[in-house]
C-alpha cells in the first residue's frame, strides 16, 4: 500500500496523531473527561461532601418533626388507652363523660374526639360529623378537618366499639405541619448551598491537585523535550509530593549518571581505540603493500591479530565496567568470606611476584565476612595486584592487608613503586587515563575505573594515598551485616 | 570427530569448519537454527558448536533445551557476541558445557572443543593418571616421575592434574585459569605462564625429555614424546 501511493502516509500521519493515541483506544469505558484524576479526585470530594450534608439533614429531620410525629402517636395511644378503660369501666355513659371532661380540661385545644352512634350520628366530641370516606375501625390518618369555622390538620386514630359505635381520637398538627413545610424548606436551601460548597471545594480540590502535579509534569515535560538538567523543584514542606519530588529527583541523578557514563564510553571508543586501531590496519597494509616474502607478511598478520586482541580486551573492560556501573549485577550478590579469596589471590600472583623478584605478603583476619559479588571484588582486587606487580621495581615488597571495623572493610594493596602524584589521584580512575609513570608500561588505563565501578556498585569507595613511597589503595567496602541491609533497602 | 557448527556468518563458519577439518575432525553446519535443530536432534555428533543468535526463528537456547529435553547429552559449546557475564550464566544453566565469546582465537575453540569431548566420554573417578613415566595418584596426592617423587604445592598439583586430564590436547591459558584457578577474568599479567613455568622446573628439568610443551600462540599440551 505504501509503495503504491508513496505520499499517502504524510496525509495520513497527521489524522493518527489527532485521532488517537493509542492509550485512548485502551480505555474506552471513560469518556475523556473522565481521564483527568484531578476531576476524579474532586468529583469524589463533592460526592461525601453531599453525602455526608444529607445524612446530617436526615438526622436533623428525625429528631425534629420525627420527635413531634412519635409524640403525638404515643398521646394518642394513651388517650385511646384511657378511654378503653373507662368503657369497660362504665359502658357508654361513662365515655360520653370522660370525653366532655377531657374536651374542657383541654387548654391547649389540640385535642379532638369523636363518638358516633352506629348510625354515625354524633354522640359527643369536637368534630361535627365524621369525616367522609375515613375507615370505621382501627385506622390511623392524617386527614384535614374543619373545627368551629378554622381549617386544620389532624392526626387521627379510629376505633369501633361494642355496640357499633365509632370512636375517633386525634390531635390536631397543624402547628407541627407548619414547623415541618419550614424545615422541608429550610433543608431545601441548605441543599442547594451544599451543592455550591460542594463544586466549589470540588473546584479547589483540583486545582491544588493539578498545582501539585505540575511542577511534577513541567519537569517530566523538560526532560523528555531534552533537557536533562531539570530538576522537581521541592517545596520544602516535606510532605507527600515533596518525598515523591525526591524521588524522582534521585532517578533523574542516576539517569543522568549513566548517561555521562554512555557519553564516556563513547568518546573513550571514539579517541582511545582508534590508536590500535591505525596501527593495526597501518601493519595490514603496510604488509600488503611493502612484505616481500610469505614470513614476512605472516609475522604482519600476527602482529595485526595481536593488536585486534588487544583491541577486543579494551573493548571487554569498557562493557565490563559500564555493566558493573549499570548495577545489573547486583543479582550476584552473596555473604561470604574473603580471606579464602584473598590468599587465592596471593597465591596465584605470588608467583610472577616472586619472578620479578618482588615479595608479596598477605595480611588478613581468620575470617572477613563480606556481602557482595565475589567474582568482581576478585578481579578488582586482581586488577590491583597487576598494578602494583607491574610498577613495583626489583626488591620491592607489595602488601595485600585487609581489615575490618565500624562497619567496613577495607582492603589494601600497597606497594612501593612511582605512586601517583596528587594531583593525578582524582583523575586516576577515570577510563583511559594513564599516568605520567604508567606511559612505558603494557595497559590501557582501565584497571581502577573498573575497581572503582566495583566499590561504587557495593556502596563503597576505593581511595588512593601515599605509601612513601608508592601508592597505597585502598578499597573500603561496607560489611557484611550493613551491607545486607544496604542491598535490601537497594531492592525496595 | 563429528562435530556440528550451527553458525550463520559465512566468513567465520568458513574459517572454523575449515579449521576443524584440518585438525582431522568431520565437519557439518548448518547456518540457520531450523537445519541446525534438524541436524543436531536427526544425526549423532561428538559436540556442537552453537552461536547463540540464529536466523529462522530457532536461536541456539531453543536447540539446546530441545536437545537437553530430550534427554540428548552431546556436550555443547555456546560461541556468541552476547559476551556479559549473565549471558555466560544463562548459557551455562540452559545446559551448555563451555562458553566462548566472539572474537575469539580459533586456537582457543578447537582446545575447548576437544576438551568438551574429551568430558563427554565420562572417564569415570580415575585414582590415578598416567602420562609417559609421570604417574599421578590422586588419592595419595602424590606424584611421580620415572620412580622419583615429585614435591608439588597444591596448587601446582592441580595445575599438573589438569594438564594430565588433557593430555595430548592443547589447553590454553584462559582454560587453565578457569579450570584450575576459576578465574573468570584475564590477569593483564602472564601469570599462567609463570605457574607453568615453575611447574616446568620440577616435573620436566630434572628429567630426561619436556612433557610440557608450549603451544604458540594456543597455550600447553602436556604429552608423552613417542620417543
Amino acid at each position: 500500500m505504501d509503495l503504491a501511493s508513496p505520499s499517502l502516509p504524510t496525509e495520513t500521519a497527521p489524522g493518527r496523531t489527532i485521532d488517537g493515541p493509542a492509550t485512548g483506544a485502551k480505555l474506552p469505558a471513560h469518556p475523556r473527561f473522565l481521564r483527568s484524576a484531578a476531576l476524579r479526585f474532586a468529583a469524589v470530594y463533592a460526592l461525601l461532601f453531599g453525602l455526608s450534608a444529607l445524612a446530617l439533614a436526615f438526622f436533623l429531620w428525625w429528631e425534629t418533626v420525627g420527635l413531634l410525629d412519635r409524640e403525638t402517636d404515643t398521646a394518642i395511644a394513651a388517650d385511646v388507652q384511657g378511654l378503653a378503660q373507662r368503657w369497660q369501666e362504665g359502658g357508654l355513659p361513662a365515655l360520653v363523660i370522660t370525653i366532655e371532661n377531657r374536651l374542657a380540661e383541654n387548654v391547649a385545644d389540640n385535642a379532638i374526639y369523636l363518638l358516633v352512634d352506629p348510625g354515625m350520628r354524633r354522640i359527643v366530641g369536637n368534630l361535627a360529623s365524621w369525616p367522609t370516606g375515613l375507615p370505621a375501625h382501627r385506622a390511623w390518618a392524617e386527614l384535614p378537618i374543619e373545627r368551629a369555622g378554622i381549617r386544620s390538620l389532624a392526626r387521627v386514630r379510629t376505633f369501633t366499639l361494642p355496640g357499633s359505635f365509632h370512636l375517633l381520637v386525634g390531635r390536631d398538627v397543624q402547628v407541627r405541619a407548619e414547623l415541618r413545610d419550614l424545615l422541608t424548606g429550610a433543608l431545601l436551601w441548605a441543599l442547594l448551598v451544599v451543592l455550591v460548597l460542594g463544586l466549589a471545594g470540588a473546584i479547589v480540590i483540583r486545582s491544588l491537585f493539578r498545582r501539585a502535579l505540575a511542577n511534577v509534569s513541567t519537569t517530566a515535560a523538560a526532560i523528555s523535550a531534552g533537557d536533562l538538567s531539570q530538576r522537581v523543584r521541592i517545596t520544602g514542606r516535606g510532605d507527600e509530593f515533596d518525598r515523591l519530588s525526591e524521588t524522582i529527583n534521585e532517578m533523574l541523578e542516576r539517569i543522568s549518571r549513566l548517561m555521562d557514563g554512555v557519553r564516556q564510553v563513547s568518546n573513550a571508543i571514539a579517541h582511545d581505540l582508534r590508536t590500535p586501531i591505525t596501527r593495526a590496519r597501518a601493519r595490514l597494509e603496510d604488509a600488503a603493500l611493502h612484505a616481500n616474502t610469505e614470513a614476512d607478511l605472516r609475522a604482519a598478520i600476527e602482529r595485526a591479530t595481536a593488536d585486534l586482541d588487544g583491541i577486543v580486551a579494551v573493548f571487554q573492560a569498557l562493557l565490563r565496567i559500564a555493566e558493573i556501573e549499570a548495577g545489573a549485577r547486583r543479582s550476584a550478590f552473596a555473604a561470604f568470606d574473603a580471606t579464602p579469596m584473598l590468599a587465592g589471590l596471593v597465591d596465584l600472583y605470588s608467583a610472577p611476584a616472586e619472578e620479578s623478584g618482588l615479595s608479596l605478603v598477605l595480611a588478613c583476619p581468620e575470617r572477613l565476612p563480606l556481602f557482595g559479588d565475589r567474582e568482581l571484588i576478585q578481579q578488582a582486587i586482581a586488577n590491583l595486584l597487576d598494578n602494583a606487580l607491574k610498577f613495583s621495581p626489583a626488591g620491592g615488597l607489595v602488601r595485600l592487608s585487609a581489615a575490618s571495623g565500624l562497619g567496613t572493610v577495607t582492603i589494601t594493596v600497597a606497594d612501593h613503586g612511582p605512586g601517583i602524584p596528587v594531583a593525578d589521584r582524582a583523575r586516576a580512575t577515570e577510563r583511559f587515563f594513564r599516568g605520567e609513570a604508567a606511559r612505558n608500561t603494557p595497559g590501557a588505563g582501565l584497571g581502577l575505573a573498573l575497581v572503582q565501578a566495583v566499590g561504587q556498585l557495593h556502596g563503597g569507595t576505593l581511595t588512593l594515598a601515599d605509601n612513601a613511597p608508592g601508592l597505597a589503595a585502598m578499597l573500603h567496602l561496607p560489611g557484611a551485616v550493613e551491607s545486607a541491609h544496604h542491598a535490601a533497602a537497594a531492592d525496595a | 570427530m563429528r562435530i556440528l557448527l550451527v553458525e550463520d556468518d559465512k566468513d567465520v563458519a568458513g574459517f572454523v569448519v575449515k579449521g576443524l577439518r584440518e585438525s582431522g575432525h568431520v565437519v557439518e553446519h548448518a547456518d540457520n537454527g531450523r537445519d541446525g535443530l534438524f541436524l543436531a536432534v536427526s544425526e549423532s555428533f561428538d559436540a556442537i558448536v552453537l552461536d547463540r543468535m540464529l536466523p529462522g526463528g530457532i536461536d541456539g537456547l531453543r536447540i539446546l533445551e530441545t536437545l537437553r529435553s530430550q534427554h540428548n547429552t552431546v556436550p555443547v559449546l555456546f560461541l556468541s557476541a552476547l559476551g556479559q557475564v549473565d549471558d555466560r550464566v544463562v548459557g551455562l544453566k540452559a545446559g551448555g558445557d563451555d562458553y566462548l565469546t566472539k572474537p575469539f582465537a580459533f586456537a582457543e575453540l578447537l582446545a575447548r572443543v576437544e576438551a568438551l569431548t574429551r568430558r563427554g566420554k565420562g572417564e569415570g573417578p580415575a585414582t590415578k593418571l598416567v602420562v609417559g613415566d609421570l604417574e599421578m595418584d590422586l588419592l595419595s596426592r602424590s606424584v611421580r616421575r620415572a620412580g622419583q617423587k615429585i614435591d608439588l604445592q597444591p596448587r601446582e598439583f592441580l595445575l599438573l592434574e589438569y594438564l594430565m586430564r588433557h593430555a595430548g590436547q592443547v589447553v590454553t591459558r584462559t582454560m587453565l585459569l578457569e579450570g584450575v584457578w576459576d578465574y573468570h577474568f584475564d590477569p593483564q599479567t602472564n601469570v599462567i605462564d609463570v605457574h607453568v613455568s615453575r611447574l616446568r622446573q620440577k616435573v620436566d628439568k630434572p628429567f630426561a625429555g619436556p612433557l610440557i610443551h608450549t603451544v604458540r600462540n594456543a597455550g600447553y599440551m602436556l604429552r608423552a614424546d613417542a620417543a
